[in-house]
């Protein structure tokens, strides 16, 4: 038995309205073997997920892709609802009332944690914590970072740790050129920090930084980049990777990592210190239960049987001064109530997209899954493109021989219905677009890009509504 | 990317055959699950060994009566084995220099899944495939 076109479209849930959910609604409505609708759902009054609030508020370019999603939310079919929170808000069992099929495009929401002695003093955070307050996401706006320290230590060289690196390296007038909010450019336009320490735990042939983040590093206005010469170098290990790898670009990065290295420091009011084959062994307390130092392990580099190369301890240590730190070691998921979870990658239990149960591997009908809650964090923006249509392309070969589920209220004002009943306001993509003029506006007006909302109320306000919520 | 980021999608089960099973009941796993190689074990710990059906053929040509031989005899082992934070391009180049096309990933002494060289060839390209997508995105909206 196949989809029965004539029983109407086969109705589907995107639960996260990020990249990856975006590209799997883009794939389920470009197709024209069975008819679709989606209604894409999200816990945050604003789609976009981490474009908005994980892409440095200085890429603006790379947002641009907002443009392609706003295409995808504007074809027949297509709704959005925001402020509304899966697992609270609206359970597995009322989609499958609802839906023949849901798409997971949760993403990765926690960070891993380093498991080292001090982690938890006072002054050391999750870079993604600072990540999402400096870009405005109203869940993290209201904290503080002690920007007065004028020593910090950032653990990871990956992306993010880069941007956060670069984020704190920024002039006010470089800062009046990104989208970040109010608050955000008023802290750190005020912030002391002047030495800024990245580190990596293997050498620069392994670290996972891409080549135009680290040439942007070289461009900046205020802030010298310092590489130590002797870690710029590659050992003999390394040597053999990139000469085996025959990569042209990675070729590049060693080369530009040397040039940083050979360069004079022009005696900018910052230093951003770029440091490789070191570990974070522990994190020392100043003496009022807050962050003075770092205590580093020396790193050298093995390359296994497996042809991958990893860091291993010298038991040679030194301190580095850090009154601020920041760990960008890893991203997880987080299990949804409802959904089988596999635990040891942080994604929910899935094969190829298909959800599956975790001990028997047998899919668990209606029932996909997309982006980062998937196959974990990696890749970028454009990653999730592939791999959303591969779980589009199982969800629609098992509508194809009827293997969905079986919604009793098909129609699609009875979500609207369900979700005024339980006594919350939500958003459509029309109230995004006001939101996303106002804030373009309010950038027209002080000649910068956009001035994002510093908060849900401000939203809420820029709406006209009062967006409150039934006590309970 | 990690080898990692391919296990995670790849589901939970990883097919493993004891080292005093007999040949044949190697023969009916890989049928029954469509795979080609199963991880040998031997109680707990890292794998003994792998049986890929290349060993089996190779055999089998040498011997008909394999099917009745343990699983032990017909095993390559030692077996390369790899971890879940391996980059998946290093490990894909040992593959490939190695020919071999199985790889069990062990971490610390759990066998957490295996990778073939199809899994690493189609995640390298899908990070490629991402990569193109993202560009043409920026050339279409600038």
């Amino acid at each position: 038995m196949g989809w029965n076109a004539g029983s109407g479209p086969l109705r589907v849930a995107v639960v996260g309205a990020g990249p990856a959910g975006f590209y799997a609604a883009d794939a389920l409505l470009k197709q024209s073997d069975i008819p679709v609708s989606v209604d894409m759902f999200d816990r945050l009054l604003t789609p976009f997920g981490l474009v908005r609030h994980g892409v440095a508020p200085d890429h603006l370019k790379i947002k641009t892709v907002t443009k392609a999603f706003a295409q995808t939310a504007a074809a027949p079919g297509f709704r959005f609802f925001g402020n509304v929170e899966f697992g609270r808000d609206l359970t597995v069992d009322d989609l499958r009332k609802h839906y023949h099929d849901v798409i997971f495009t949760t993403g990765a929401q926690t960070d891993r944690r380093m498991g080292i002695p001090g982690e938890d003093l006072a002054r050391s955070h999750p870079a993604t914590a600072f990540v999402a307050w400096y870009n405005g996401h109203p869940d993290y706006c209201h904290l503080t970072f002690d920007l007065r320290q004028e020593s910090v230590a950032i653990v990871g060289v990956g992306n993010v740790a880069i941007d956060v690196a670069r984020i704190l390296c920024l002039s006010r007038e470089e800062l009046l050129r990104t989208d970040m909010p109010e608050y955000a450019v008023e802290a750190l336009s005020r912030s002391k920090v002047k030495d800024v320490y990245l580190l990596g735990r293997r050498g620069p042939a392994q670290a996972a930084f891409t080549n135009p983040e680290l040439k942007e590093l070289g461009e900046l206005e205020v802030a010298d980049v310092l590489i130590k010469p002797g870690e710029a170098a590659l050992d003999e290990v390394s040597r053999q990777e990139v000469e085996a790898a025959n990569d042209r670009m990675l070729a590049r990065k060693v080369e530009m990592i040397g040039e940083y290295a050979a360069r004079e420091p022009a005696g900018r009011e910052k230093r951003l210190h770029l440091r490789f084959l070191v570990s974070p062994a522990e994190l020392v307390d100043d003496g009022r239960g807050g962050v003075g130092a770092m205590r580093l392990v020396r790193n050298v580099l093995r390359r296994s049987d497996s042809g991958a190369i990893a860091a291993e301890p010298t038991g040679e240590t030194e301190t580095l001064p850090a009154g601020l730190v920041f760990r960008s070691v890893g991203y997880r998921g987080v299990a949804l109530p409802g959904v089988p979870f596999q635990e040891r990658w942080g994604v929910i239990s899935n094969k190829q997209g298909r959800v599956t149960h975790p001990e028997t591997d047998a899919p668990v009908s209606g029932e996909y899954v997309a982006g980062w809650i998937k196959r974990g964090p990696s890749g970028v923006i454009g990653t999730n493109k592939p791999d959303a249509v591969e779980s589009v392309t199982a969800m629609l070969q098992d509508a194809a021989v009827g293997a969905t589920w079986s919604p009793v209220a098909e129609t699609p004002e009875s979500v609207d219905a369900l979700l005024r009943s339980r006594g919350f306001d939500f958003t459509s993509f029309g109230d995004w677009c006001a939101i996303d003029a106002a804030e373009l506006a309010a950038g027209e007006a002080c000649a910068r890009p956009r001035v994002k909302f510093g908060s849900k109320d401000e939203m809420w306000a820029c709406l006209g509504r009062e967006g409150g919520r039934a006590a309970g | 990317m990690k080898v990692s980021a391919v296990l995670a999608a790849k589901g939970n089960r990883v097919f493993t055959i004891r080292a005093e099973a007999l040949v044949e009941e190697a023969v009916a796993s890989l049928a029954a699950n469509n795979i080609g190689a199963l991880v040998v074990t031997s109680g707990t710990g890292a794998p003994s060994g792998i049986l890929s059906e290349r060993d089996i053929i190779r055999q089998l040509s040498a011997d008909p009566a394999t099917l009745e031989h343990h699983v032990s005899d017909v095993m390559t082992f030692p077996v390369v084995c790899g971890t879940s934070g391996d980059d998946v391009d290093s490990v894909l180049r040992t593959m490939t220099a190695e020919r071999f096309r199985h790889m069990p990933i062990v971490d610390g002494d759990v066998l957490v899944g295996m990778v073939t060289i199809g899994d690493l060839v189609k995640a390298q390209l899908n990070e490629f495939r991402g990569v193109a997508a993202t560009l043409e995105t920026r050339l279409m909206e600038s």
